[in-house]
């Protein structure tokens, strides 16, 4: 308490304005900080994860399909091949929820910490951009783990794999943006896991085309795959790990759509971070 | 120009139908120390936080530092310090990262955060502390933290929304010292509280609120002048008789109040009531003479004891 004469007050001490040009980043810190003490847990699922479902079901289940898909393979390409881009995307779009629905659960219901920090000079935009930013970290770090164990497999045969790396991101963070919106309208949050995980993003990874193309699936559960940031992001995997015929504009109507999903789920949560916090 | 840094107009706010803040004016003065005591739901908290500047007031005209809320959000908050009642703390961080982090979102510098962390640790006498999980911490250590937290920003205006519930004695008595010297310093403080010696030790001036209305205005001092007299009779028959009691006691007082385990007898002079009632024949099983408190004030006014 000596220094309590030394006070020179929030007047001469704050500045206002490096706060707002830099408040999200102040926040990610906060959610990279707290993501860091469980780094060593992330690290293993990062890698436990594609060697496990590579492994049983792309070399597993592969070595049966392509026993009996004949030399043409599926999609032109060895079971595993084929696969592998849609759970490149998956794992994106797990990470990304991870980091979008318990921060925004924990900081607006469980802890409301983000209460906390809005007392601050920071923002709801803020908040809500810097837990984004901490999840893209997270997924970015997931999905290159992810394709480096992809290419041990020799799941890789294009020169222009690497490209399947920011796609996947972009799926992953699109999603993470949506169901951080959606978190934060959710005040019951038994049921929301419940009907999230059930209802929404379980269909989600069986029907979009992840362990068949979508085109071998009755055609009235095709809209499924179009509304499914996962689908478009592994018809664009498929194109770019191994040649999966595709044309241009269908490349670029893909990429539209995830970045639509992004911008949709980035200004979304924004706007619902600052309404709810205002309440 | 006007040395008031907030100031409230009609403040009101709604949340749908219901009106938890109705239309109430105040001012704070710089270097006061300000006052909102009334019992649950009386709309305290909802007024802490919109003059915090993070709820949005339905209607009225709200000035803090010069600044409308609903436009310079940031640029308020970044002079205030916040305790708020629920702790609000980081639960994924320790206790010294709640500190660092905090102080970060004001903005402030590493190697400024660094010695500020020191001397709030000692503060909240949490040094042992200082790694632990926030979650491992006990309710009072808790609240320390929070209150700690507040004073990262050196704000200008420390908003404290009952600060002492669930501290012991001896924490209570360390805020206190150090709310005087903040005092001392200029900064201005704006307090809710449940506890009346806490209202009389800290405040300057304080408004009584109930339903969202403003009841009183004035000091402690003040306050007990106009609603209350100056000493009180406590008298307790058991609590069978003393209602039946309260009927012949009621014209040797000013004003009576029953309460389930005892009656309260307004008068100037205690002693020489408690003579007359001897003299009367009755004979309570206990009583006492104290001087009047803002406990009786705010019996008065809002017909509710603030601590059952
Ligand atoms: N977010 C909200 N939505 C709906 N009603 C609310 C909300 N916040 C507060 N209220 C209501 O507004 C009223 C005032 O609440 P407030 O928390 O301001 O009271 P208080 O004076 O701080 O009470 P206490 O002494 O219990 O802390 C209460 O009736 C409460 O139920
Ligand atoms: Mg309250």
């Amino acid at each position: 308490m000596s220094t309590d004469n030394l006070r020179r007050g929030s007047l001469e001490i704050i500045d206002s304005k490096k706060i707002i040009s830099r408040g999200s980043l102040y926040v990610a810190q906060a959610r990279l900080t707290a993501m860091f003490k469980w780094i060593w847990m992330i690290l293993a699922i990062a890698v436990a994860n594609p060697v496990l479902y590579l492994l049983s079901i792309g070399v597993g289940v592969g070595a049966f399909i392509d026993k009996n898909a004949g030399p043409a393979g599926i999609d032109g390409v060895k079971y595993l091949t084929f696969l592998a881009p849609a759970l490149l995307a998956t794992s994106a779009i797990q990470g990304a929820i991870d980091e979008s629905a318990f921060p925004t659960l924990e900081g607006f219901n469980w802890w409301k910490n983000f209460f906390g920090m809005n007392a601050t000079p920071i923002s709801g935009n803020q908040i809500a951009t810097g837990v984004f930013l901490a999840s893209f970290v997270r997924v970015v770090g997931t999905v290159v783990i992810y394709w480096f164990v992809m290419l041990a497999f020799g799941a890789l045969e294009s020169s222009k794999a690497w490209l399947a790396i920011p796609t996947a991101v972009m799926a992953g963070v699109a999603f993470g943006s949506i169901t951080q919106a959606i978190a934060a309208q959710i005040k019951d949050d038994n049921i929301f896991f419940v009907i999230f995980n059930r209802f929404i993003v379980m269909p989600l990874f069986l029907f979009s085309g992840t362990f068949y193309p979508l085109s071998s699936m009755p055609v009235y559960l095709h809209w499924i795959g179009w509304i499914s940031p996962l689908w478009h992001a592994t018809e664009l995997g498929r194109y770019l790990t191994y040649g999966h015929a595709m044309t241009r504009d269908m490349a670029i109507m893909h990429f539209a759509i995830l970045l639509s999903l992004l911008v949709v789920g980035v200004t979304l949560s924004r706007r619902l971070f600052t309404k709810r916090l205002a309440k | 120009m006007s040395t008031s840094l907030v100031t409230a107009r009609g403040l009101t706010k709604k949340f749908g139908d219901f009106v938890a803040v109705d239309a109430i004016d105040f001012d704070v003065a710089k270097g006061e120390s300000f006052g909102l005591l009334g019992p649950n739901g009386a709309g305290k908290s909802t007024t802490m936080r919109i003059v915090g500047a993070t709820s949005q007031r339905t209607s009225g005209d709200l000035t803090i530092l010069g600044m409308d809320p609903e436009k310079f959000g940031p640029q308020i908050r970044a002079h205030l310090g916040v305790v708020p009642q629920q702790d609000n703390l980081d639960m994924n961080l320790s206790v010294s990262e709640n500190l660092y982090i905090y102080g970060r979102y004001f903005g402030l510098s590493r190697k400024y955060l660094k010695t500020k962390i020191e001397e709030l640790l000692e503060f909240a006498q949490l040094e042992e502390k200082r790694d632990a999980k926030v979650e491992s911490l006990s309710g009072g250590m808790k609240r320390r933290l929070t209150i700690a937290r507040g004073l990262v920003s050196e704000p200008e205006i420390l908003m404290l929304d009952e600060p002492t519930t669930g501290l012991d004695p001896q924490a209570r008595h360390i805020l206190w010292d150090r709310l005087f010297r903040l005092k001392e310093q200029g900064v201005t403080l704006i307090i809710t509280t449940h506890f009346m010696d806490e209202a009389e030790q800290l405040c300057d001036r304080l408004i009584v609120m109930d339903k969202g209305k403003i009841m009183a205005e004035g000091s402690p001092a003040l306050l007990i002048k106009e609603y209350s007299t100056k000493e009180v009779l406590e008298i307790r028959f058991g609590s069978e008789r003393n209602s039946s009691m309260a009927n012949q006691l009621r014209e040797m007082c000013e004003r009576i109040e029953e309460l389930p385990d005892r009656i309260l007898l307004y008068h100037e002079d205690g002693e020489v009531l408690l003579e007359q009632i001897y003299s009367a024949g009755l004979h309570p099983k206990t009583s006492l003479v104290r001087r009047s408190s803002l406990e009786d004030v705010f019996l008065r006014l809002t017909g509710r004891t603030l601590v059952d």
